[in-house]
């Protein structure tokens, strides 16, 4: 599950599914589910905290390069990058310390939680840094909420897809 | 020196993790002013190449309305041909020579749009190597798409009309009134048009065109329909919603409008200021 090709080919795939398929959708005119921020999710948990930050940063700069949005999905990676920490010893308790954490062996509960918190925190600096303006700020929460809720749906269901758990 | 170092290797993550920010930071209050975000661009060699494959793609599934709307224009261009024909019949001769109109038209396809975030940007597929320059207008069939803002050896990047730091001189067509186009960053199929004076004679339908003040577009492109109106108090200027001609979420062929003309207006416009 460490292996680097893993990450590096979910990377490619995550940032081409994105760009070509997703950032299209456009469902009700505004709403788009960003599925790449998987690739920060399921970043191995015993991984440096500097090289997380790191590739957090790349892959929001080739979205930003793709999307022409200046240096918006950065900010926002980075964000989710540096309180990945804190967001799964709150979701995962124990298990988290003692650098054990597999996620396909995580009760279901405690992954749905991990993952909307991520969505969320990201959802609301990327929308704050595009829109840049604190008298939107009623859009902001709008766009994150509705956002939001359709990316960690989505990202929930390709979790369940793709889990590796044997029953 | 010690008591530094340690301090800077107990807390690297959150250096990093400042350093970083700022970086990215940076990159997006620059792509918040208008002309300024050149460092991070879709217009590069990999995202270009990528959006022209998904392109290739993706446009067999709009070809039948790309072809309808080609076929709706090739018949309005057709019908003003005939006209032109009929006035200018027998007893001229047209010197082609001196026929000549300051503006030269290239085409382009638009391989990635975007439209639901609050400062939208399009690429197409024709770049300096095709003598795209930045600051050239863009249209569509239908209307005013945008305005070139760089360009590279094989793309060039659109700032959308559906961008907020985006102004247009545009005016009314039955009357020389004008005033500024500036998306208010909502609905894709509407956009607002401020700074018309308060005399101006103003009635929903009314349809608004290009003014011709700027040196980007030539007058008389479409814009849109009046959809609503109202008039602050305050200002004495009115308050426009437009309905756009174009839908910007479905572009396919558009055209890139060169005003040749362009240096020798600016060249005067700065002798004159010199003057002053």
């Amino acid at each position: 599950m460490n292996n680097p090709i893993i990450h590096i080919a979910r990377f490619i795939v995550l940032v081409l599914i994105q760009v070509l398929v997703l950032n299209n959708v456009n469902l009700f005119g505004y709403l788009n589910p960003y599925i790449y921020i998987l690739f920060i999710i399921l970043l191995p948990a015993t991984l440096n905290q500097n090289r997380i930050l790191i590739f957090s940063f790349l892959i929001g700069l080739t979205m930003d390069m793709f999307g022409d949005s200046g240096g918006v999905h950065a900010c926002a990676c980075l964000v989710i990058a540096y309180l990945r920490p804190l967001v799964l010893r709150f979701s995962f308790g124990i298990s988290y310390d003692y650098q054990t954490l597999r996620f396909n062996n995580i009760p279901f509960g405690a992954r749905l939680n991990y993952i909307v918190i991520m969505v969320f925190l990201h959802h609301f600096v990327m929308f704050a840094l595009e829109i840049f303006n604190i008298s939107d700020i009623l859009t902001i929460l709008k766009k994150t909420l509705f956002n939001g809720l359709f990316s960690a749906l989505i990202i929930v269901c390709i979790t369940i897809l793709f889990s590796r758990k044997r029953i | 020196m010690q008591q530094i170092l340690s301090f800077l290797l107990r807390n690297q993550n959150t250096l990093l993790f400042l350093i970083l920010f700022s970086i990215g930071f940076g990159f997006t209050v620059e792509s918040h002013s208008y002309h300024k975000s050149k460092w991070i661009s879709s217009t590069n060699f990999l995202s270009g190449s990528i959006f022209g494959v998904g392109n290739s793609v993706g446009s067999y599934f709009d070809l039948k309305e790309t072809n309808d709307v080609l076929v709706e224009e090739n018949l309005r261009l057709r019908d003003e041909l005939e006209r032109y024909r009929n006035t200018t019949s027998q007893n001229t001769t047209i010197d082609s020579t001196s026929f000549t109109s300051p503006y030269r038209f290239y085409d382009a396809k638009v391989i990635s749009n975007n439209y639901s975030k609050k400062n939208n940007y399009l690429l197409i597929n024709r770049g300096s190597k095709d003598s795209i320059k930045p600051d050239m207008g863009v249209i569509s069939s239908k209307g005013l798409i945008g305005i070139v803002e760089e360009s590279t050896t094989n793309y060039s990047r659109i700032i959308s009309i559906l961008n907020s730091n985006l102004e247009i001189n545009v005016g009314l067509k039955k009357s020389n009134h004008f005033g500024t186009l500036n998306w208010n960053g909502e609905s894709p199929y509407f956009i607002q048009l401020t700074d018309v004076g308060r005399l101006a004679p103003i009635k929903v339908g009314d349809t608004i065109i290009t003014s011709g003040n700027s040196n980007i577009f030539p007058k008389g492109i479409l814009v849109g329909t009046i959809k609503t109106f109202n008039i602050d108090q305050s200002k004495s200027y009115y308050t426009i919603d437009i309905e756009l001609f174009n839908d910007m979420t479905n572009l396919g062929p558009v055209y890139i409008i060169e005003n040749m003309a362009k240096d020798d207006i600016e060249s005067l416009i700065d002798t004159d200021n010199t003057n002053e």
